[in-house]
């Protein structure tokens, strides 16, 4: 789950991690009171959007970047009516863009350096791990890929944290004034424990700020949670922010499926994530463009089946529908019996392709062919896909 | 022979008690394994499907001798429940529970490894010996007895190629789940070390997915280590950036863990890879017939 920079920032300040003042603000009004408020002779005025990018972002239709510095509360309230309402494009949104909602005014700092960091969990460490690089305000990505020497790499145990010397060796290879070492060791300090505390899943400061009287500030704040961890988390699950999200998503989240929108034409419909990533790529390897991953996971009873195909048909790019089930504990008599009922209940309006495979697949096929309904049987991942390719432009298999 | 469990492998259950461990656990026993008992704190002294429960691991240990354990503890638990496994030191725990915090197996991770345990999972199916042994929630009647190794990251996909390999008359000699989560016991590479070393594994076939660099590693490890003929399928090929794809490891990010360089580290090492998951079973066959021809090429 992702949630603002603002929300990020309040969190952070919390666990006594260093960021500047800053008010968030729904209105150009808002934005000019805010300025006030925060009585520094400069501000950053920036759009709250889940996604990346937003320095170099630009509002639809305008010169309006997603983050600009105002110097007086009518300029403050003239860039948040640049942004607020507005659609943001930046290189993370895609070009469709995502709609500015709200904007934090934040205040200015002296910036001597900016500096990146990030704590994620790396699988080959087996244990969460600091990122930190002196190439701040820019893409990691980026620099990973071409100056791999400029990323300095401190795994930690979630418990212990990270340790004093730890912190030390970063201070030193990031070139930090000896004087700033102590401040630099409670930032990371307090850092590493936000992210163990709060179940994060990602944590970046970008830029990550030395200031010109030797202070380390986040001056940017991305977070992202572990979904599994939520449970025990009940403040930060209230963070969640549903007009940022998919709908379809969202949706299917709420009924116990994994759904993810794509571009194409093919609706998929599997159990297991594995095989939903394999259909789409079996779609894809006989021509056609798959228009969603959809996982109904172990146990998919009819309800699931029919919210799970009212989902897929809600993308008016669908023109056919695969279901592949490998019945093992669920078994295929079940599935067939659900897919009929949910045909029934939903009315279907493009070509259904069924393949089924495994636990009681006979019975399951039979009950398909005597149900009276449309559906097109197939034998096998090929025949199913070949099948629906050519269902998705209106031919006969 | 086989990997991991025979016909003599002890087995427990962790939360025996409930609905989805009982479930799998009469399963387990329906297959023929040699389930012994079971563990749910505070029901010591019930007993479910005829096999004794017990309060602890330690005392399901001391009591039955069993080698190994399956793992159904919700997930809020279920760290723990790994922890007291290892703490009993019963050689191969299976954690087969989906959607433990991943902060919490960064705890277990250093603990396993400095333990004597195997940990398979979490989030996996299971570990299956056809005919011998079936540990987790894999659908028995797929598998036959054979020789050719099969681990995957997923579990569906691994029916699917398993019985793709029946149909082609293939029988397994094991089959792992390694689980679908970013932080796992076991790797791809652990496990062929393992099919390498067992003389009744003749071949390996392998189904990597997205996100990570586990399977680039295996690639790496077949090059140098792996003797017997290797196929492999990647899932996920057609997916997006950015976006996680069910399991919560199968992910794509900061470019890092496309199909695209897994298939080219796959393909460097002299790995026969599966073009669609309908080719999987296929590949495993050419693999074995390629590897055929150039030995007796070199006779």
């Amino acid at each position: 789950m992702k949630i603002h920079e603002y929300q990020a920032k309040e969190l952070l300040r919390a666990a006594g991690v260093p960021v500047l003042a800053g008010k968030v603000a729904r209105t150009p009004d808002e934005a000019a009171a805010a300025f006030t408020a925060l009585g520094t002779p400069i501000c950053a005025v920036k759009a709250q959007i889940h996604a990346g990018g937003r320095g170099k972002g630009m509002v639809k239709g305008s010169t309006q970047r997603g983050v600009e510095l105002a110097k007086s509360a009518d300029d403050a309230a003239r860039i948040a009516t640049g942004l607020l309402d507005q659609t943001l494009v930046t290189i993370q949104t895609g070009a469709e863009g995502q709609v500015v909602h709200q904007v934090f005014v934040e205040s200015g700092c002296a910036i001597e350096r900016e500096l990146y960091c990030a704590i994620l969990v790396d699988r080959h460490a087996g244990s969460p791990v600091l990122i930190a690089s002196t190439a701040g305000g820019m893409d990691i990505e980026e620099v990973a890929h071409k100056t791999p020497e400029l990323i300095i790499t401190e795994p930690f145990d979630p418990d212990r944290g990270l340790s004093a010397w730890q912190t030390r060796v970063l201070s030193a290879r990031l070139g930090l004034p000896a004087a700033s070492w102590r401040a630099a060791e409670q930032f990371f300090k307090a850092l590493t424990k936000a992210f163990v505390n709060l179940d994060a899943s990602l944590l970046e400061i970008n830029p990550l700020v030395l200031t010109k009287d030797g202070t380390m500030v986040a001056l940017d704040a991305k977070m992202t949670f572990d979904d599994n961890a939520l449970f025990r988390h009940k403040d930060i699950a209230a963070l969640r922010d549903e007009s940022e999200e998919d709908p379809a998503e969202t949706r299917a989240a709420a009924a116990g499926l994994s759904y993810v929108k794509l571009n194409g034409t093919i609706g998929c419909l599997v159990n297991g994530a594995g095989l939903a990533m394999s259909t789409m790529d079996l779609v894809k390897y006989h021509g056609g463009e798959p228009a969603n991953f959809l996982d109904v996971g172990g146990g998919a009873d009819v309800k699931q089946v029919t919210e799970a195909f009212r989902i897929i048909l809600s993308d008016k790019n669908v023109k056919a529908i695969l279901v592949n089930i490998f019945g093992g504990i669920m078994r295929c008599t079940t599935i067939a019996t659900a897919l009929i009922e949910a045909s029934k209940t939903v009315g279907f309006t493009v070509p259904l392709v069924v393949r089924l495979e495994g636990t009681e697949v006979e019975e399951g096929k039979k009950i398909l062919a005597n149900s009276g309904t449309t559906i097109i049987t197939a034998d096998g991942l090929t025949d199913a896909a070949k099948k629906v390719v050519a269902a998705s432009k209106g031919l006969k298999a | 022979m086989s990997i991991l469990v025979n016909r003599d492998t002890r087995v427990i259950c962790q939360g025996i008690t409930g609905k989805v461990g009982e479930f799998h656990t009469r399963g387990c026993l329906d297959y023929g394994t040699r389930m012994v008992g079971g563990v749910t704190p505070g029901k010591g002294g019930e007993t479910v499907a005829d096999l004794p429960v017990f309060d602890t691991v330690a005392e399901a240990v001391a009591a039955t001798g069993a080698n190994a354990t399956m793992i159904f503890v919700p997930p809020a638990f279920a760290a723990d429940a790994i922890l007291e496994a290892v703490g009993a030191e019963i050689p191969l725990v299976i954690a087969i529970t989906e959607g433990i915090p991943v902060i919490d197996m960064a705890r277990v991770m250093p603990v396993v490894r400095a333990s004597k345990s195997r940990l398979i999972g979490p989030n996996c199916p299971g570990v299956i010996t056809p005919g011998q042994c079936k540990i987790g929630i894999m659908p028995g009647y797929i598998h036959t007895p054979g020789h050719v190794g099969v681990m995957s990251r997923s579990g569906t996909l691994t029916y699917e190629a398993v019985w793709q390999l029946t149909q082609l008359g293939h029988g397994q000699s094991t089959c792992v789940g390694l689980g679908g989560d970013p932080l796992v016991g076991s790797s791809f590479i652990d496990i062929l070390a393992l099919f390498e070393a067992d003389p009744d594994t003749h071949s390996i076939l392998m189904m990597g997915e997205i996100g990570g660099s586990a399977e680039e590693e295996a690639a790496e490890f077949v090059k140098h280590h792996v003797t017997k003929p290797v196929a492999a399928f990647i899932a996920g090929q057609t997916a997006p950036p950015g976006k996680r794809m069910g399991h919560a490891g199968a992910i794509i990010s900061g470019g890092k863990g496309t199909a695209e360089a897994k298939l080219a580290a796959l393909e460097s090492a002299g790995i026969e890879v599966a073009a669609s998951p309908a080719d999987m079973g296929a590949a495993m066959v050419r693999a074995i017939e390629h590897k055929h021809k150039n030995k007796n090429k070199k006779k």
